[in-house]
């Protein structure tokens, strides 16, 4: 077993004369949970499809659990893959039941398994309801319970938590846990950085077809090189301060009595031992997540 | 094969499910008792029993809504589950493009052979009771039976085909219906347009043969009509069935082969679509 589980090497799709995907290379391994981020339209569902074999790639290589995936020999290797496409549709006439029962028997897998799992996402209770009147959430949770079938070594799971409650996207972030530790590769992808936050060992940030980052989040900050700023308020007159002498050189005025200062993170130190007594509510402002998304955004496009 | 008996099994149940069954059972079993008793009312004297003359009328009665019902089941099968995402999902599965078409094309003839068998059985079954019994004659309704699932067959894998080639179900249901159109009702009167302006010079025996080969629904209506002599002396057609050259084994052969190529065709275009 390779711990490689998908390996992309220079793939590109085009559809008519646009690139959804340009030129990438991307590689996943077994146990890591990746975040694939990137706005509406640049590339993720693309890139995922691709690695389900649902679309071939114009040039370059996919090979996923060490098949290609478009090819007809792929069916083994997809007993072992879950996917939970964005916006999941299931057939509204069956039942939560039927339609596990309906997958599970395509991967081969007992159904004897499948009230285990409805409980495990929350939905054993509308089992027997048809789909067709399940909630957004419940659909997604039925999404994922399929998706779970016979424990995958890897998931793809397009957009899983948009529209879900905050408690439900606890439980499915504690799903997604149990599985990376059983060994299991997971892939997130997701428009917004800021949701992925501690919950993914690797991000992938991409624009408009292209990979424009890859690591880990404290990786990207340093690529991103976003710089800390330090806040304060004085409680005398802002003018004296802006005329004043070069102590305050370097800092700007943001309203009444605030200044900032951006500064390199090993000046942080420094800068707040040099400080007056007098300077009140002192915060250090770190770069957000979504800063650092809309930084990587602006510097590809 | 496994993969195949599972698609079908959920097609049949959707069938159940959103009572196409019951809908199509109920209408050809309302269809062939009427025009079974009604049928055959006025041939009260003439030497031909009540069954022949239903076989008549029921296989004239299945060329124009056996087709339609396979066309309407079918236009939907790929370009809809595309439409909605479920085809996504379920390629993602250890399954083969063929075998999701394959097991599609089981579950609607699945549905469609229940409807014809138990709707046109039912109407047989009333015959028989009413007193109108003739063994010679069930063999040939056996026959025109069996031909009308192939006939569905036929129609479900061109509506497959449909479904494959375009993007939109709008547009499938269009082309479905023209489909339905073209090989039900303007092949004939093309045909007959064409053979009464020709007057026999360039269209011989032999391409008028080829050309009722040519659409499904006429060989169908020939292999019915002529299949016992019982049958075509009540159809007018008794001359007909000697002067094509055309045996029931030609007919079945156009049938079979009308419903293999479509089907064939679309799982080789379903196999390099993208989803």
């Amino acid at each position: 077993m390779t711990s490689e589980t998908v390996i992309m090497r220079g793939v590109t799709r085009r559809y008519g004369r646009q690139d959804a995907v340009r030129d990438l290379d991307l590689t996943l391994r077994a146990g890591e949970c990746v975040g694939l981020v990137g706005h509406n339209g640049a590339g993720k569902t693309t890139l995922i499809k691709m690695m389900l074999g649902l679309v071939r790639p114009s040039a370059g290589s996919v090979q996923v659990l060490g098949e290609d995936p478009a090819a007809g020999a792929a069916a083994r290797a997809r007993r072992d893959l879950g996917y939970l496409p964005e916006n999941v549709a299931l057939h509204p006439s069956m039942t939560g039941a039927e339609t596990l029962a309906f997958y599970a028997r395509l991967k081969r897998q007992p159904v004897a398994g499948n009230a285990a799992l409805l409980e495990r996402v929350g939905i054993a209770g509308a089992a027997r309801r048809r789909v067709g009147t399940y909630s957004k959430g419940m659909r997604q949770r039925l999404g994922l319970a399929q998706a779970l079938l016979g424990r995958p070594r890897a998931l793809l799971l397009d957009e899983p938590t948009s529209g879900l409650d905050p408690a439900l996207r606890l439980s499915f972030y504690e799903i997604i846990h149990d599985l990376r530790r059983d060994g299991a590769m997971v892939l997130l992808s997701s428009h917004a950085l800021a949701e992925l936050e501690g919950q993914v060992d690797r991000v992938v940030v991409m624009n408009q077809g292209r990979k424009v980052a890859d690591g880990s989040i404290a990786d990207l900050r340093g690529l991103a090189a976003i710089q800390p700023r330090i806040r304060l308020r004085l409680p005398r007159a802002p003018r004296a301060v802006a005329n004043g002498p070069d102590a305050w050189a370097g800092w700007t005025s943001v309203s009444e009595g605030v200044l900032e200062l951006s500064c390199e993170e090993s000046e942080v130190a420094s800068v707040l031992r040099g400080l007056p007594i007098c300077a009140q509510d002192i915060e250090i402002v770190r770069p957000s997540l979504d800063d650092l998304y809309a930084a990587f955004q602006k510097g590809a496009a | 094969m496994r993969q195949v008996i599972i698609i079908a099994g959920k097609e049949l149940r959707d069938g159940m499910r959103n009572r196409w069954v019951l809908a199509t059972t109920a209408l050809l079993a309302a269809l062939a008792l009427t025009l079974a008793f009604l049928g055959a009312a006025p041939t009260g004297t003439v030497k031909v029993s009540g069954l022949a003359v239903t076989i008549v009328s029921l296989s004239s009665l299945t060329i124009f809504l056996v087709p339609l019902i396979a066309l309407l089941l079918s236009y939907d099968a790929i370009v809809g589950e595309v439409d909605r995402g479920t085809m996504a999902l379920l390629l993602a599965y250890p399954v083969a493009r063929w075998q999701v078409m394959l097991g599609k094309f089981a579950g609607h003839l699945g549905i469609l052979a229940f409807a014809t068998v138990a709707g046109y059985g039912a109407a047989g079954l009333a015959l028989q009771w009413a007193g109108n019994e003739d063994s010679g004659a069930w063999a040939a309704f056996a026959l025109m039976v069996a031909s009308s699932v192939l006939l569905g067959g036929v129609f479900i894998a061109i509506g497959y085909l449909v479904s494959t080639l375009v993007r939109d179900r709008g547009t499938a249901g269009g082309i479905a219906i023209g489909v339905w159109l073209f090989f039900v009702l303007l092949y004939d009167m093309a045909l007959l347009g064409v053979l009464v302006a020709d007057q026999g010079r360039t269209v011989t025996a032999d391409v008028l043969n080829l050309l009722l080969l040519l659409n499904p629904a006429d060989a169908y209506r020939l292999l019915n009509l002529t299949a016992t002599p019982n049958v075509s002396g009540f159809a007018g057609v008794a001359g007909l069935g000697a002067s094509t050259g055309l045996g029931p084994g030609a007919l079945l052969g156009a049938l079979a082969a009308w419903m293999v190529v479509p089907l064939g065709a679309a799982a080789a275009l379903f196999a390099r679509r993208q989803v």
